[in-house]
């Protein structure tokens, strides 16, 4: 690396940089907030760090190149947003299904038998740490599983043969078109779907904690395990509903990345995740707004951060930043604060 | 009569491997450890079958497997007498490999026996720094907090000329030997030399052709590392025995089972909680110390990912924590399984994450839970049979 000055230029020189960057840093932001829903549910519950959450996710990036492929080959075109829609769409819900189906299953095989039998935290932790590293490396290993069976012809596209560890790019890559100016930053449609998206899942998950009767069991639960089993509630049940919720979220968010980024790989949900995580910590876990915000302030003040102090020191940024807000509001920016939801 | 009977199991279920130990007269416990200390010693030159690794050199391997016992023994103050989560310990093993390699050869040349107790004291305050100010944070946050520093150091080292950048620091001098210098190709120099096994089937062949020489730290062989960084072993897992034994130890167990009785009890936990932080950095320092100076002597940022520590800590929870023993056995596995089954290279880690949550599930405690836990266990059994008793009572009385 060139030794380079803090370029503060770079960030408040002019109004238009400042606002790229804040943009790109929302846009990324709110991805990491729907990822993080999926450790602040499991942490508001559980009181466990969900640490397998990141292969959620990327489950689910792979879920949407792969019905992308599926609709339209390998053959790679580039679309507008409006083209691409249709064959979206119908990525969201395989991704949604997909991570879905990737977080009960994590539920059941490696979390439920440790909850049963009180087994400590800590345990918890190696077990997910233990099922994150066999999901990431069965999808590296993919191509394997696919000639065991005999299908790696049949699903050549899918698997890649022999290269299986390497980038996976979704066929389309989705043009962004400008559809205004904000300060000379032409903020774009993809933008605005990936912020929107993203905010309108948080306010309907936020609503349905808030006002359903499950978003009561699950408040309920994360108050006070025991007096609400004797009250009727299921735990269980509601253990594998926020394992799901967090798993439809990180479908959500897996379609929002791949529309942004556009590749994914086996390894690709690990720093995300810790991102996510971190996301959630600042915001105050167990804490679905904080989750927001938590998302918003670190995607804008990295991305403020690699402005200044150059890309490479984004994750130190990230990472400073939480120490700092830890130091000054050691629950978080809003507090931890499933249980306390108000109806 | 009930109460009786399970007053005897529970006598029965103490009675372990320990014990039994103890109950030895002192020559037998004598000639056993030493038989064990010369059998562990001689491992890589005995190369028994099974066990010895065919794709790579046992020695290296052995090597490996003491450097990450270390560490664990390290992680084990931290995570299982303080019960502090730290998911960034590589950064202090980073920092150790560091220091190591800045002072005996990027920017200064000391010896390696003079880098390695400045790379220790380097280590410990690295960890008072980091420590001091999130120790106050609640438990959780720690983890989170420590996996954040444990990146930012890789980071940091990535895009820091003075240390090498992301193209590392080569040539790491080794220690200096015992006796004449190896001199290399042919001659290994060192006081005298010890042949190795070789196994045909089961059948032991004196190797001539491969010697190590006893105490010359050359590129070609592992094993004179071995027994240096298993003698430093054995020295820290004395000192840990006698640390866990003292009002140290005793308060590290009142903070970790319950921080707010500690304190109020007139426990200082935070200056404890700091100690065991600074005490685990240190010895994690110096475990990088050792592999920064080890055979390749070449460090890069890449040796030092995010997920070596996961991989502390899974050992450290995977033997039992608050064990030492159980953190020497989980190093052992998890640094020595992925390289004996290197001929399922490409699905060793597949099997490894897989074996982590199998394991997790089928022993919550750890392979060897420490005997608190089990003397906590038996408590509550009794506990729980004299409930039962008191309540059979009043049900007879009704």
């Amino acid at each position: 690396m060139k030794e380079r000055p803090l370029d503060f230029g770079a960030l408040f020189g002019s109004f238009d940089n400042f606002m790229s960057y804040t943009a790109g840093g929302l846009v990324f932001g709110a991805i990491y907030a729907l990822i993080a829903l999926g450790y602040t549910m499991v942490y508001g519950v559980l009181q466990l760090i969900n640490f397998a959450h990141s292969e959620v996710f990327m489950y689910g990036t792979f879920a949407v190149a792969w019905t992308f492929v599926f609709l339209h080959g390998t053959g790679r075109v580039n679309q507008s947003l409006g083209e691409a829609l249709p064959v979206l769409l119908a990525a969201l819900v395989a991704a949604m299904i997909v991570s879905a189906a990737i977080a009960l299953l994590l539920e059941r095989l490696a979390y439920r038998p440790l909850i049963k039998k009180g087994a400590p935290k800590l345990i918890a932790l190696i077990s997910a740490i233990g099922a994150s590293f066999a999901l990431a490396e069965a999808m590296g290993l993919r191509d394997r599983f696919a000639s065991w069976v005999g299908l790696d012809d049949n699903l050549k596209n899918y698997v890649v043969p022999g290269k299986a560890r390497d980038v996976y790019s979704n066929p389309v890559s989705i043009q962004p078109k400008g559809l205004f100016d904000i300060g000379g930053y032409s903020v774009t449609d993809v933008d605005l779907v990936v912020l929107f998206a993203a905010l309108a899942m948080m306010v309907a998950l936020d609503q349905f904690v808030r006002r359903t009767r499950f978003g009561r069991a699950i408040r309920a639960t994360a108050q006070d395990p025991e007096s609400a089993a004797l009250m009727g509630v299921n735990s269980t049940r509601v253990v594998q509903l926020t394992f799901l919720i967090g798993g439809l979220m990180a479908g959500a968010a897996a379609t929002l990345y791949m529309m942004k980024i556009g590749s994914t790989r086996q390894n690709a949900g690990f720093i995300l995740g810790v991102k996510a995580f971190t996301a959630a910590v600042m915001g105050g876990i167990g804490n679905l707004r904080g989750a927001l915000l938590g998302g918003l302030v670190l995607g804008v003040m990295e991305n403020w951060g690699s402005a200044v102090f150059g890309s490479e020191w984004k994750d130190v940024v990230a990472f400073v930043l939480l120490v700092l807000i830890l130091l000054v509001r050691p629950s978080g920016l809003l507090g931890e604060s499933l249980g306390k939801a108000r109806a | 009569m009930a109460k009786d009977s399970s007053e005897t199991k529970v006598k029965k279920d103490r009675r372990g491997f320990g014990e039994k130990y103890a109950a030895a007269p002192t020559p037998v416990k004598v000639v056993a450890v030493t038989l064990l200390l010369v059998l562990v010693y001689a491992l890589p030159l005995l190369r028994p079958p099974i066990l010895t690794t065919n794709s790579i050199d046992f020695g290296t391997v052995m090597f490996r497997v003491i450097a990450f016992a270390l560490v664990a023994l390290g992680l084990n103050i931290v995570i299982g007498y303080a019960g502090l989560l730290d998911l960034g310990y590589v950064g202090f093993y980073a920092i150790g490999a560091y220091t190591t390699a800045v002072l005996t050869v990027y920017h200064y040349s000391w010896p390696f026996f003079l880098a390695l107790p400045a790379a220790i004291v380097v280590t410990m305050i690295s960890g008072v720094l980091l420590g001091a100010p999130t120790l106050r944070v609640r438990g959780d946050y720690l983890a989170i907090v420590t996996l954040g520093f444990g990146e930012i150091i890789r980071i940091t080292v990535q895009n820091v000329e003075w240390v090498g950048a992301s193209a590392g620091i080569k040539d790491i001098p080794h220690p200096t030997g015992i006796g004449a210098k190896p001199n290399p190709p042919f001659d290994q120099g060192g006081l005298f030399q010890v042949p190795r096994l070789q196994w045909d089937g089961f059948v032991p062949i004196v190797d001539l052709e491969h010697k190590t020489s006893f105490l010359a730290f050359g590129s070609r062989d592992a094993v004179p590392y071995y027994w240096l960084i298993l003698t430093f072993l054995l020295l820290i897992l004395i000192g840990d025995r006698m640390i866990k034994a003292s009002r140290v130890g005793r308060a590290w167990e009142a903070t970790r089972e319950d921080e707010d009785a500690a304190e109020l009890m007139g426990v200082p936990t935070f200056k404890y909680k700091l100690m065991a932080f600074a005490l685990g950095a240190a010895i994690g320092g110096m475990s990088g110390s050792f592999y920064a100076s080890s055979q390749a002597g070449y460090i890069n940022p890449q040796s030092f990912p995010l997920l070596l520590s996961m991989l502390f800590v899974a050992t450290v929870v995977v033997g039992g924590s608050g064990n030492r023993w159980g953190a020497i056995a989980g190093g052992a596995l998890v640094a020595y399984l992925p390289e004996r089954f290197r001929d399922f290279a490409d699905y060793r880690l597949l099997a490894f994450g897989l074996a982590l949550t199998v394991l997790a599930v089928w022993r919550p405690e750890g392979l060897f839970p420490p005997r608190r836990t089990r003397r906590a266990k038996a408590a509550e059994a009794e506990i729980d049979a004299l409930e039962e008793g008191t309540e059979n009572e009043e049900v007879t009385h009704a």
